[in-house]
């Protein structure tokens, strides 16, 4: 593979175009070892409210630590635009990273976000030096909106989270991806399968970020291990250029000089 | 006082933020403080005094997607 084929996300390199979520693990040290046979570089948490009894975080922090990888802390569950700003302000105090997963969710059955929210906190976000990376749809417009807004990566739904559903709008990521060929484009939520993963990154999208398709798997680290070759073999058969499908038939084997023989 | 921590009602002495923190066993633990919906940064926690039904939100790292 290239070794110079290097994801950079905010003027940040990353190993490997796998991302991963950190929730709905068996276990811390399953989670860990998802971590390692997926290659991953940057992983996304969250902020919940912290007992003094259990100290759960702490715990859980000094795993994420441990694993000497990149985090991307989101602001999932927030549903208006100061829940959101504000939980990204307790997130950069936390995990100290000016990065934000901005996810402003606007109807509950999809878990669809609210792009017009998410538009007005990317603004504030950006204002307020944060590096956001917008959970948003294909739709082109929210994209021009979030880029004019100071976004540098998209986050595209590949359809609702957890749903495991692969890439329910071809013809929308496709375009978003024609459109902005120059703006790192990452898949994210809707992912069921390695082949979903493949398909994305043979489209040209630049990573994907995986979390139930992992943690529920029934062995999380192999699946992490499958979704990693998916996303490299996809990502070669971009750079390798795919062959433009065909309506009919066309033959590989050479007709000129076939014997003649009946 | 009574106030509001997470969502459950707690009764401190305590009459600022950090203090709060020290008084429910949160003092040095990786948290984000946020008072009645604002988030307090750590640096201003001494400073933030606390009143009566005050709602406090202690939040820390946790998994996600």
């Amino acid at each position: 593979m290239n070794t110079a084929d290097t994801l950079t996300l905010y003027g940040a390199g990353l190993r490997s175009r796998l991302l991963l979520g950190t929730a709905r693990y068996p276990s811390p040290a399953i989670l860990t070892e998802a971590v390692q046979a997926g290659g991953t570089g940057l992983v996304t948490v969250s902020l919940r409210r912290e007992s003094a009894g259990e100290r759960a975080g702490q715990g859980f922090w000094s795993i994420i630590r441990d694993m000497g990888v990149r985090v991307l802390p989101n602001t999932a569950g927030c549903h208006s635009v100061k829940e959101a700003v504000t939980t990204a302000h307790m997130a950069r105090e936390v995990f100290g990273t000016p990065w934000v997963k901005l996810e402003i969710i606007g109807e509950d059955d999809t878990l669809q976000p609210d792009v017009f929210a998410l538009v007005d906190a990317a603004r504030i976000l950006g204002e307020e030096g944060f590096e956001v990376f917008p959970y948003t749809t294909e739709d082109l417009i929210a994209a021009e909106r979030l880029l004019e807004a100071g976004c540098r990566v998209l986050m595209p739904w590949g359809s609702p989270i957890g749903s495991g559903r692969g890439l329910n709008n071809l013809f929308g990521l496709t375009a978003l991806r024609a459109r902005f060929p120059e703006v790192p484009l990452i898949i994210d939520a809707g992912i069921g399968v390695p082949s979903h993963a493949a398909q994305a990154l043979e489209l040209g999208f630049d990573a994907v970020l995986i979390n139930t398709a992992v943690s529920q798997a029934v062995d999380p680290a192999r699946m992490a291990g499958a979704f990693a070759q998916a996303v490299a073999a996809g990502r070669e058969a971009y750079l390798a250029g795919p062959m433009e499908p065909r309506d009919m038939a066309v033959p590989s084997t050479p007709l000129i000089g076939k014997a003649f023989l009946g | 006082m009574n106030i509001q921590l997470n969502g459950e009602r707690r009764q401190i002495g305590a009459q600022d933020l950090a203090a709060a923190l020290e008084e429910l066993g949160l003092a040095g633990a990786v948290v984000a403080t946020a008072v009645n919906g604002e988030f307090v940064p750590a640096d201003a926690r001494r400073a933030t005094p606390l009143t009566e039904g005050d709602a406090l939100e202690v939040l820390s790292p946790m998994q996600g997607g």
